[in-house]
């Protein structure tokens, strides 16, 4: 059928995607898959190519070579399937400022063919549920920036998408409104709807993402879960601090012995800090007894998507200037 | 990238008029809400109400002719020039106004992305854009033409025979597409131009230049084109005949000769006669509705021709704009 192997299983899948503008390479042969229900996080610097790979799987702009596939249709030859399962935020979100934010929504729903028996009450429920319930009816002109993003997400709800494609949904949010759209995002992943988000704001893209994909200069970079990529970018990344006191070498390498633990560090204070790509705490209490010390205090920091961040494209620079 | 089979080949799926008619009614509630139509509405009908009434007074110390009501249209007063003349020039600039931010304004709105990624094609969002702006042109002409027929009715006293009405409809159908034109211009400077004021004032200066300019043009062109050497009689009808195939590319002259050719029955060619071509003719005496819609039938296919080969580029330029900023 095509050379994505048959059916696509895959809920998003692009096959050596590329475009080029000119002689600028927005996209270079990316291959990425999202599977049904995910949660997945495209991230990078600006003009890293994000957004475009994005319009391409809308349909929105012609892929130059490569294939997408989103829900097994071709977005540049079916693109009226496509739009209709798929629910877009685009970054500047915009809305027709005289009307109220229920006749924007009835615009879109006539565009969507939905009839007005059935767009009623979605529109309804759609605001209630972003609680725009009692801005029904006031002009979109005097929305704040939060109100118009969340408009933006009743307006995605209103075709019922199986897929959400969401482009820097939380840029120029106050912190509140970002936490409370985290929430949004949240409620959508437990109904089901597979969500692809782009963002350069790691801490939230860290909060919601099931797994994310760098981005840099048009090509996928490193794809996978927070863990897995802190794996291969900081070499482990759980850092497990242990505070014992007792014999030090004993201790030290006792720590060092155990299966997962990649480093340990003794820091003057009596505080063992264990570079581990797993959370091996419970083993290093353990160890601790074991090896004759007392444990005094046990913590852990999670594998930080803002440290792989700033580590491979440190990395990445350094390697372009040497 | 290798060559690749793709399971649908050439062939896009759906209607590319798949949701066209609610873009078409969202836009004309647009339209006929907005301040910047009320404020032309108004215009227009100040202006016809006006002429109709300068024309009414002429009338009446002269009422004799058979076409009463059609005379409505065309009757000035020295300086105050007849309701087609006012036509010719605000009809232009309604249609402007109607389009010149159609496609620019959408996207400064940031709506354009939102829109386009809802199942319609971009051809239905430009298409429907085109038809509100028809729609509401014919909308707001065909009220004030009905308008001035029911103040003729009451200044005059008389109803309008059906020859008079027929002509009046065929003028009004022309008029829209003589808006048409202009409205697919101003469309397709608001495809090209991200400003929308610039997109205005773009179309604003070929409509001008057509109106001013054109008609000196065209004499100066027909001369160097085709110089009268020798004096020949030949010579002198061909340079003339190119000067008006010249003048006729312009809207404004084909409108004109439109209203011509149906609001003055008794117009029987355009541009020149010989002598040899009038042996005959009864001068002065109006020719049938027939006729006249077979003469002014060229020029309407004209105007109906340049607004469609305008939407044409629109919509190529259109469909190959990326959507991002």
């Amino acid at each position: 059928m095509n050379d994505i192997g048959g059916k696509s299983t895959f809920a998003i899948e692009t096959r050596g995607l590329t475009k080029r503008y000119g002689d600028t390479l927005a996209v270079d042969d990316l291959d990425l898959k999202v599977a049904q229900g995910e949660v997945f996080g495209l991230l990078g610097p600006n003009g890293s190519g994000k957004t475009t790979t994005i319009l391409m799987m809308l349909g929105l702009t012609e892929p130059t070579g490569g294939q997408v596939r989103v829900l097994d249709f071709d977005p540049a030859r079916q693109p009226l399937s496509v739009k209709s399962r798929v629910g877009y935020l685009p970054d500047q979100i915009g809305f027709y400022d005289d009307l109220t934010a229920r006749q924007n929504l009835i615009y879109i729903a006539k565009l969507n063919g939905i009839q007005r028996s059935e767009y009623e009450q979605r529109i309804t429920a759609a605001l209630e549920r972003v609680g725009l319930g009692e801005h029904t009816d006031q002009p979109v002109k005097t929305f704040s920036r939060g109100m118009r993003q969340r408009l933006g997400v009743a307006d995605l709800l209103i075709k019922r998408p199986a897929i959400m494609i969401m482009d820097e949904p939380t840029l120029g949010l106050d912190p509140e409104a970002a936490r409370d759209f985290l929430d949004v995002i949240r409620g959508f992943k437990r109904e089901g709807i597979t969500i692809l988000l782009s963002s350069h704001l790691l801490y939230q893209v860290q909060a919601v993402c099931d797994r994310v994909g760098l981005f840099h200069q048009g090509r996928m970079m490193l794809e996978g879960s927070v863990r897995e990529l802190a794996r291969q970018v900081l070499g482990g990344g759980y850092r497990v601090l242990v505070g014992a006191r007792g014999p030090a070498d004993a201790l030290e390498q006792a720590l060092a012995a155990l299966p997962h633990a990649l480093a340990v560090e003794h820091n003057q204070n009596g505080t063992y800090v264990v570079a581990a790509d797993e959370d091996i705490r419970a083993q290093a209490a353990k160890a601790v007894i074991q090896a004759g010390g007392e444990l005094v205090s046990l913590s852990m920091e999670e594998p930080n998507l803002d440290d792989v961040y700033a580590t491979y494209f440190r990395e990445v620079e350094h390697e372009r200037t040497s | 990238m290798s060559a690749r089979v793709e399971p649908i080949r050439g062939k896009r799926e759906g209607s590319p008029f798949t949701g066209l008619w609610a873009v078409v009614g969202k836009d004309m509630a647009d339209h006929l809400t907005s301040a910047r139509m009320r404020i032309l509405d108004a215009l227009i009908l100040i202006t016809a109400l006006g002429t109709v009434y300068i024309a009414t007074e002429n009338l009446r110390q002269a009422a004799d002719d058979r076409f009463l009501f059609l005379t409505l249209f065309t009757t000035g007063q020295g300086s105050v020039p007849a309701f087609v003349g006012f036509l010719g020039i605000l009809v232009p600039l309604v249609a402007i106004s109607l389009a010149f931010d159609a496609v620019n304004g959408e996207f400064n709105q940031g709506t354009l992305a939102r829109v386009l990624s809802q199942p319609i094609y971009r051809d239905a969002l430009l298409l429907g854009k085109f038809l509100a702006g028809l729609f509401t042109l014919a909308l707001v002409l065909t009220a004030i033409f009905l308008l001035i027929i029911g103040m003729g009715i009451l200044r005059l006293g008389i109803p309008p025979t059906g020859e008079e009405v027929a002509r009046i409809v065929l003028f009004l159908i022309a008029t829209v597409f003589y808006g048409g034109v202009w409205l697919a211009l101003a469309l397709v400077f608001s495809t090209i131009s991200r400003q929308p004021a610039t997109a205005a004032l773009a179309s604003i200066a070929v409509w001008l230049f057509f109106l001013i300019f054109w008609g000196i043009l065209t004499g100066r062109l027909a001369q160097s084109l085709r110089p009268v050497r020798i004096g020949m009689l030949e010579e002198v009808i061909r340079q003339a005949e190119l000067a008006i195939g010249l003048a006729r590319i312009s809207p404004n002259t084909l409108f004109v000769e439109i209203a011509m050719g149906l609001l003055q029955p008794a117009t029987r060619s355009f541009g020149m006669v010989l002598p040899t071509q009038l042996s005959g003719a009864l001068l002065g005496a109006p020719l049938p509705l027939g006729q006249s819609v077979q003469l002014i039938w060229p020029q309407l296919t004209a105007l109906i021709a340049e607004t469609i080969l305008l939407f044409a580029l629109a919509y190529v330029l259109f469909q190959r704009q990326e959507i991002r900023a």
